[in-house]
């Protein structure tokens, strides 16, 4: 066990391009953790997913032995929290883990708004935070410009600011010091009843679940037997230890250290994010404090596009939720869709990043329905249901009210395009809560309903802003509004799965668009098509796609049988694809495409 | 549906020959057919292959009365008339042949293969289907052709004054074609057709240099899917009132004209295919086989040369298959296909989803045959995606 005095636990707060996996590898590099052969760029990152997107989902840590110049050896704890706003409550546990944490900005780009998010939630857990300015090697870099920027925006002191830049190697040094000597020693009692943190936790199929553990107070030793507080559920330590990065055996940790312990757990939905471990006898009486179970709040539904294959997603989505406790899921019916899945996230990157690996992993096609939030339904008798599926709105006639949750967003543009991102969030049901300036870039917060924001509003943005805006939100609670449910049919008939909440005032816009979308997006048929939009019994919104009349092959020989004949059996294969409704197929990527908005 | 069905009786197609001239002067850009441009072409080589293919494939089919022959390509009408005489007089004595039998040679419109109309004819061929393809200079230009219409015009004098059938094919729904332009074109197409003619709307083949272009978004003027409906329609329209009843999707012949060797594949009938890439469909002890051959020329005649056999392995044409092919090539002929027949290949032809189609007035209500009406044929494709849909 390494002396308190002597250990520094810290996290990096970085945007997602600004260097935060590279930072890491290096420091892991220069203290000989990891051989110079054995380094793979981003080491931390391991999911394939993950490492194409940038993006960290597990909590992953590294131990890292330090010779200080003092002559002194420090143990550096460094955790690598996940970065996107999905994930807020993992951020918010992962930093209550550790004491300080590096701000690293790109110093060719300057301070997002996921920084912004991630390092208030440094501040919330009251972390020393060292400012490191990073890519200076890079010809654009502009330290003292965003060294003030990280003063006004912010609000904290960036004139020692670290200059780095983790491509070439300069300042690696420099950020190891500051880490000993800039960030506090954790505090703790190893002669009190042990509490540590459950920080994470995955599925290993050889080892089972792996818990990352920080200890507060008190000492973990292998063999011994602990209670998680939060379900009183008493485990075996069987295998306990510290990453450098690959698994180092222990006999115990001590307060201060961050280790993994495994205990024959099956699943990882016994392993909540910010619970409390104690001893099982004479263990601590009071859980630390801020321990909440995940709550999704974006759901959709997943259908396999081939219904054969329903079994298979079963298994698909049975096993990854195996090593994602926030993930939810319970079996859907469509009639446009068949069997699948509605699931819910904790935001849309994790729907995304689930959708993927299910389609990717499992070889899998899936359509994909429109993402939902999770409505709130007032009923005349008084009683309150969660509504998680348009589709199951019940009949207004029995409903009182509806309340819709709102978030708080945060952007942060350049000046040339504010007025553009205002008009978005102003399309977008927002209200303007703050509008300041931070140098050439102004920083707008907006109310908005959160259902406006689900699925679109990232790429509007984006694209309004040629890429130049960075977003960042939280939710702040529900609140009612004029919302109805809108079907669309076509054909006549409604289909399920593209029924959708909005609000009154927007209905008709939004019909509209949905139909001419439509319309672009299903071929055509032999025969005219009504395309509608509704709400209730009354059409708000109509499009007609004529019939096909061309689709004939001009030349058909003895030679072009075998070929036609394939190409034939493959298009009837295709047709398997557009799910059949009515006798009107409409192609997969409808069901999202559709709901896409062009403003 | 049985689970055995005995094979087709291909007597209901009837019997013919298809024999694949692998060359041509100039590759054309819209063309995926099996053509090759090469500097020389040992003719010996080649009749000594043919020959010998003919009589291995007699010996599979003895006895059987041949109702037609077809030189096709690739530009047949590079061979030498004593080619096409060595390799007719082979056939007839390896199969009877009927009364009436076709002997159809495809030939390019210039003035070197009309020089060579006559020595066909005498050789046995009795039938010409030239590749006219447009009637301005132009768009034969475009299409890569190497005759201008003078050229195609006087080709086809010679051929009619060489031969009693004379056919020729167009392409249309070219680039920038108006509804005009081709009213045009096609009113001087039919002032001087003979008995039949073969009008393709251009389509746009992957592997051509078409296709690449279009790929890449530089072929322009292609019509839309409703000038394309429209010039089809008005192709039906002119051709019938002209006496040139469409028989089928894209060929028009005058009553009793229309081409025997290619009812033989749309009836699905039995065919012998001979040459690079030719394909074949034989009915042998009740199992329909499907047969092909190597595509490239050298290595068919080399094969052929090396091994006596130019054939690739054989694959049967399951029952499921074989139903496939008859609704797709059965239904583009006007008169469709034999409700009785299609039943004992068991396809039912009283289907809900053929009713359907009868009701939305693309099948005809016919108690006898099974058959798409003209409101139909212009969206076969779907109409057969309906049928044959699971
Ligand atoms: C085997 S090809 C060519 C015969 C002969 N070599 C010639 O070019 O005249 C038979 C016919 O198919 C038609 N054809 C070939 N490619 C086509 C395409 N891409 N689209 C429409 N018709 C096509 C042409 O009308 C052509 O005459
Ligand atoms: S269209 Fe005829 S001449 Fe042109 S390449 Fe094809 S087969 Fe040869």
């Amino acid at each position: 066990m390494t002396d308190l005095s002597h250990i520094r636990n810290f996290s990096i707060v970085a945007h997602i391009d600004h260097g935060k996996s590279t930072l890491a590898d290096r420091l892991i590099q220069s203290t000989g953790t990891v051989a110079d052969r054995d380094m793979k760029a981003q080491m931390l990152d391991s999911m394939d997913i993950e490492r194409e997107r940038g993006i960290t989902i597990k909590a992953q840590t590294v131990r890292i032995d330090y010779k200080a110049d003092n002559g002194e050896m420090y143990v550096l704890n460094l955790i690598d929290t996940p970065g996107h706003v999905d994930f807020a409550y993992e951020v918010s546990r992962s930093m209550r883990a550790v004491e300080g944490s590096l701000l690293v900005v790109d110093s060719t780009q300057g301070v997002e708004a996921q920084t912004l998010a991630n390092v208030y939630h440094a501040l919330d857990a009251d972390h020393e935070i060292v400012p490191v300015l990073n890519k200076i090697d890079l010809p654009a870099s502009e330290c003292d410009r965003v060294a003030a920027q990280i003063e006004d925006v912010i609000g904290i002191d960036a004139s020692q600011a670290i200059r780095v830049s983790a491509k070439t190697g300069v300042g690696i040094k420099e950020t190891l010091e500051a880490v000993v000597h800039r960030l506090p020693a954790p505090k703790g009692d190893r002669d009190a009843p042990l509490k540590a943190m459950l920080v994470d936790s995955w599925y290993d199929s050889y080892l089972g679940v792996v818990v990352l553990v920080r200890i507060i107070d008190g000492v973990l030793k292998l063999k011994d037997r602990v209670r998680f507080m939060s379900n009183d559920t008493v485990h075996l330590i069987d295998r306990l230890g510290v990453f450098k990065p690959g698994m180092l055996p222990m006999d115990q940790l001590g307060p201060g250290e961050i280790g993994f312990f495994t205990a024959q757990i099956k699943e990882v939905r016994d392993t909540r994010v910010g619970d409390t471990i104690t001893s099982e006898r004479k263990g601590a009486t009071q859980a630390l404090p801020g321990f909440k179970p995940a709550q999704p709040v974006v759901f959709c539904g997943l259908f396999p596009v081939d219904s054969s294959e329903f079994e298979d997603l079963r298994n698909a989505i049975d096993k990854l939720a195996l090593n994602d406790a926030s993930f939810s899921f319970e079996m859907e019916t469509s009639a446009a869709l068949g069997f699948g899945f509605r699931c819910g996230f904790l935001g849309l990157l994790h729907l995304e990043v689930i959708r993927d690996r299910i389609e990717r992993e499992y070889n899998i096609d899936l359509i994909t329905t429109a993402p939902s939030v999770v409505y709130h339904i007032f009923m005349k008798d008084g009683t309150q249901q969660d509504l998680h599926n348009p589709a199951d709105m019940p009949d207004l006639t029995f409903v009182d009210h509806i309340e819709e949750p709102r978030i708080k967003a945060t952007i942060l543009v350049p000046d040339e395009y504010l007025g553009d991102v205002l008009k978005l969030c102003q399309d977008r049901r927002g209200v303007q809560l703050d509008l300041t300036y931070a140098g050439s870039r102004a920083m707008v917060v907006y109310d908005l309903p959160l259902n406006e924001v689900v699925f679109d509003f990232y790429d509007r943005l984006k694209s309004v802003t040629k890429g130049y805006a960075s977003f960042d939100y939280n939710l702040t609670g529900y609140q009612e509004d004029n919302l109805v449910k809108m079907s669309l049919l076509v054909n006549d008939e409604p289909v399920d799965a593209l029924s959708m909440m909005v609000h009154r005032d927007r209905a008709e816009m939004r019909g509209r668009a949905m139909v001419e979308k439509l319309k672009e997006l299903i071929p055509r048929h032999m025969f005219k098509i009504p395309i509608q939009a509704a709400i209730g019994g009354k059409v708000i919104a109509r499009e007609t796609l004529s019939a096909l009349r061309k689709d004939v092959t001009a030349k058909c020989y003895g030679g072009d049988a075998t070929r036609k004949r394939k190409l034939l059996d493959k298009q009837k294969a295709g047709k398997k694809k557009m799910r059949q409704f009515g006798s009107v197929n409409i192609p997969q990527e409808a069901f999202i495409s559709a709901l896409k908005m062009d403003s | 549906m049985p689970d055995f069905i005995p094979a087709d009786d291909w007597r209901s197609g009837g019997f013919g020959l298809y024999l694949h001239w692998p060359f041509c002067k100039a590759k054309c850009p819209y063309c995926d057919f099996n053509s090759h441009v090469v500097a020389n072409i040992d003719e010996a080589r080649w009749e000594a292959a043919y020959l010998s293919e003919i009589k291995r494939l007699a010996a599979q089919t003895e006895g059987r009365v041949l109702q037609s022959v077809f030189f096709g390509g690739g530009t047949p009408s590079m061979m030498s008339p004593d080619l096409v005489d060595s390799i007719l007089r082979q056939i007839r004595a390896s199969w009877p042949a009927a009364n009436d039998i076709e002997i159809t040679l495809e030939a390019n419109p210039t003035s070197v293969e009309a020089g060579r109309f006559a020595g066909y004819r005498d050789a046995g061929v009795n039938r010409v289907s030239l590749g006219v393809q447009a009637l301005n200079d132009g768009d034969l230009r475009r299409l890569g052709r190497m005759h201008s219409a003078q050229e195609a015009y006087t080709a086809f004098d010679i051929a009619r004054s060489v031969f009693d059938r004379v056919s020729f094919d167009l392409i249309y729904a070219r680039q920038d074609q108006s509804l005009a332009d081709w009213k045009s074109e096609l009113s001087q197409a039919l002032s001087m057709a003979v008995d039949h003619l073969s009008l393709y709307q251009l389509t746009i083949e992957d592997g051509t240099v078409f296709g690449a272009r279009a790929a890449a978004g530089h072929l322009s003027g292609l019509p839309s899917d409703d000038l394309g409906a429209d010039l089809y329609l008005m192709t039906q329209d002119m051709c019938g009132a002209a006496g040139f009843d469409g028989y089928e999707v894209s060929n028009h012949a005058r009553p009793g004209a229309s081409s025997i060797h290619n009812r033989i594949y749309w009836q699905s009938g039995d065919y012998v295919g001979i040459g690079p890439g030719a394909q074949g469909r034989l009915t042998l002890d009740d199992t329909r086989w499907s047969t092909s051959t190597p595509l490239a020329p050298t290595t068919w005649l080399s094969q052929v040369e090396r091994t006596g056999m130019g054939e690739d392995p054989r694959d049967i044409v399951s029952a499921g298959d074989h139903r496939t092919e008859l609704l797709l090539m059965g239904l583009r002929l006007r008169e469709g296909l034999d409700k009785a027949r299609l039943a004992a290949n068991g396809i039912d032809t009283d289907a809900k989803r053929i009713r359907d189609l009868i009701h939305l007035g693309f099948v005809a209500d016919d108690a006898e045959r099974l058959r798409v009406t003209d409101a139909g044929r212009p969206v076969l494709n779907g109409v057969l995606r309906e049928i044959l849909a699971d």
